[in-house]
């Protein structure tokens, strides 16, 4: 079997009419969590959107591969149900829905497969501890009257319940105070092995002390301009994106 | 992305119909040989073919509304007024003609009546076909009955509150309810008696060209309680149907009282109905109304608070689609010290479809240290549906609280897109969210009407993504 996971080929993305992602190369194989790093507006979000299609962006040119296969016209949904998932930087709010029933629902179209509601209430109290997150929460609209904490939370249990192949985490730690950071980093730990991949999209490096990472990429102006080992964050923490920048 | 389109829906398990099969149906149009028909029909006494006759004659008197929408593809010359289905009133449900219960199926009333509910009195076309009560509320007084029956054998009851709290000059179309009304419930529920399971009815149309005049009058004496519930809907037919109901509910001192309807009608309804309650001292009536359905609905439930301490709620969804026009809202009348009404309502829009919410709040210079607060949120499921909003307060007295708020919002692409990446289809993803902002509205329903509700959602967004 193939150890790759994601593949991204010569991607260049526009929003309306502004080109973001300009000839983007990016591989993940299963087992290894990756980082993109960059300044603002450098197209790091965009990248994660593109991953997922998201209609607001439009791929002009390349192409974004799962397992070998070519997802980059998929719709969003199909997508997630081929095992992608993202952490959203601001999570949306929906009144009247649940968290457990939109996980109950959502993990029923993810699996394809009946959820079994004792086992699955269980299985959210685990994790909502493990988070330290408040169990009346699961009562809860999703996301409504959540702190941004909450909510970044939240994003990491759906992670967790939702158990995809690729987990797309874009600027959860942004906001964010220390120990929620730390908690969102033993999630991460919770759900890494070696048949699954993720993707930290950061702007700062506060989340790589508490996590051990394979790659760090540094994105400027649409285009990876290096890669490197854990090493390379810190050396960003330090000196800036100023020599990457033309 | 291109924009989704939501189609017309599949309506087909609300769209049956029998064929039109009935053993007696006057000729179109409105006149007084055809009220004193139907009046000489239903055995009428004297009091209320007077009553009839007196409403012709005001009904013939009064314009149309000058407001709300356009009512001008009704014509009243084109309508029957009274259909009656076949057999007589039946005590059991074998005894209800067998394409009636095969409507009745369809709709699930005997499986909701075998669950938790206490009565059924299910009206078909205009007169109550099926009829049932447990034992131990009649054993408590408990009067539950078709209006016929009521005028028939409890005249006292009936003559005290017929047309009282709705007067027959109201508007043109109680006018002509009260001329022409045919069928309804009748609830009586004596000092002190508290129902702990709800009693239900539900009303079906079934015959093209026919107006339905249902009549529910239900009387809820001092310090006694009850959950009414009333369903309704009709198949679908080409010409254009009207319907032209009247609930009158009075609620004595301490008493309680919750009147819960769902009105699913078919597409081409004129929904004129017209809905109030007289509230006495430290009682409380609570409304609970959801619509869909109907061509065009002109629908303003009001509560008369008359009594000192007097409380009202009111909870109400529409949901307009294509070629639809519902004009709701509530209307509320403080007339005493210490009243309180709490209005929560919502709609939805889609496909061109129009939502008005029009309220009356009034507070009399007698109703000191009252309140109102009044939330009305509306959801448009595209850029070319209409949300209006329209309320009146008339507040004559400076020692009240008062609050209003209103909303209207749509469903953001990026909230679409956050439920997909969850594996959820864009469908499916839209449905999420109307359910999710109606769930304050089906939360209040019994458990049977709440699903049906959440049914109806999901069809009214059935459809092809484009």
């Amino acid at each position: 079997m193939s150890k790759e996971l994601l593949n991204i080929k010569d991607l260049y993305v526009n929003a309306g009419d502004k080109e973001i992602l300009k000839g983007i190369n990016l591989k993940i194989n299963k087992g290894e969590i990756h980082v993109i790093m960059g300044p603002n507006g450098s197209g790091k979000s965009t990248t994660a959107n593109a991953i997922l299609n998201n209609p607001e962006y439009t791929k002009v040119q390349g192409k974004v591969e799962l397992e070998g296969k070519d997802i980059s016209n998929l719709k969003t949904d199909e997508i997630a149900r081929l095992g992608v998932f993202m952490s959203f930087q601001l999570p949306e709010e929906i009144p009247g829905i649940t968290v457990t029933n939109f996980l109950k629902y959502a993990k029923n179209k993810v699996t394809g497969k009946p959820v079994k509601i004792f086992e699955f209430k269980d299985e959210l109290k685990k994790y909502m501890d493990e988070l330290n997150m408040n169990p009346k929460n699961m009562d809860r609209s999703l996301n409504v009257g959540f702190s941004g904490g909450e909510k970044k939370k939240n994003e990491i249990l759906q992670m967790l319940v939702l158990n995809p192949k690729l987990a797309i985490l874009d600027e959860t730690d942004s906001g964010l105070d220390v120990d929620a950071i730390r908690t969102v980093s033993k999630g991460i730990e919770l759900f890494k092995n070696d048949e699954n991949g993720v993707l930290i999209i950061t702007h700062n490096n506060k989340i790589l002390r508490s996590l051990k990472v394979d790659y760090v990429h540094v994105l400027v102006d649409g285009k990876i301009v290096t890669t490197g080992s854990q090493e390379l964050a810190t050396i960003i923490e330090n000196e800036g994106y100023a020599k990457y920048k033309n | 992305m291109a924009k989704t389109q939501l189609e017309e829906i599949n309506r087909n398990i609300y769209d049956f119909k029998n064929k039109d099969d009935y053993d007696y149906k006057i000729k179109k149009g409105l006149t007084r040989e055809i009220v004193e028909e139907i009046s000489k029909q239903k055995n009428d006494p004297d009091w209320m073919r007077e009553i009839r006759l007196k409403a012709l004659e005001i009904y013939n008197q009064l314009e149309m509304p000058t407001w709300g929408p356009d009512l001008s593809e009704l014509n009243m010359d084109e309508i029957a007024t009274y259909v009656r289905p076949k057999g007589k009133m039946a005590s059991s449900w074998e005894d209800v003609p067998e394409e009636i219960r095969n409507t009745f199926d369809k709709l699930g009333i005997p499986d909701s009546e075998k669950t938790s509910l206490a009565g059924v009195g299910a009206q078909y076309d205009s007169e109550v076909v099926y009829h049932s009560m447990k034992e131990d509320l009649i054993k408590q007084g408990v009067i539950y009955t078709d209006m016929e029956t009521a005028v028939r054998e409890y005249p006292e009851i009936v003559k005290k509150y017929f047309m009282k709290c709705v007067p027959i000059n109201d508007h043109k179309f109680v006018a002509l309810h009260a001329a022409v009304w045919s069928g309804g419930s009748f609830v009586y529920v004596p000092k002190g008696v508290k129902l702990d399971i709800p009693l239900q009815s539900y009303f079906r149309l079934n015959s093209p060209e026919s107006g339905q005049f249902e009549h529910t009058l239900i009387i809820v004496e001092e310090g006694a309680s009850l959950h009414f519930i009333e369903g309704c809907s009709a198949p679908k037919y080409n010409k254009v149907n009207l319907h032209a109901g009247c609930v009158e509910l009075y609620v004595g001192d301490n008493a309680y009282l919750r009147y819960s309807t769902i009105e699913n009608w078919s597409k081409n309804m004129m929904n004129l109905n017209t809905k109030k309650a007289i509230v006495g001292k430290n009682a409380q009536v609570d409304w609970v109304s959801g619509s869909f359905g109907s061509h065009i609905s002109m629908l303003y439930p009001m509560s008369i608070l008359n009594g000192e301490g007097a409380k009202t709620e009111y909870t109400g969804i529409s949901f307009a689609g294509k070629d639809q026009n519902l004009d709701t809202g509530f209307k509320v009348i403080h007339n005493a010290p210490n009243t309180s009404s709490v209005v929560n309502s919502k709609s939805i829009s889609k496909n061109g479809g129009k939502c008005t919410y029009r309220s009356l709040v009034r507070i009399m210079e007698n109703a000191k240290n009252s309140k109102s607060s009044v939330s009305c949120e509306s959801l448009m499921l595209d850029d070319f549906s209409i949300s209006d909003t329209i309320p009146t307060n008339d507040i004559r007295t400076d020692e009240v609280e008062f609050s209003h708020e209103a909303s209207i919002g749509k469903i953001s692409e990026k909230t679409i897109f956050y439920l997909m990446s969850r594996g959820i289809s864009e469908e499916d993803a839209k449905a999420m969210i109307v359910r999710g902002f109606a769930y304050p509205i089906s939360k209040e329903l019994p458990v049977e009407y709440a699903v049906e509700m959440n049914n109806l959602i999901n069809l009214e967004l059935e459809g092809a993504i484009g």
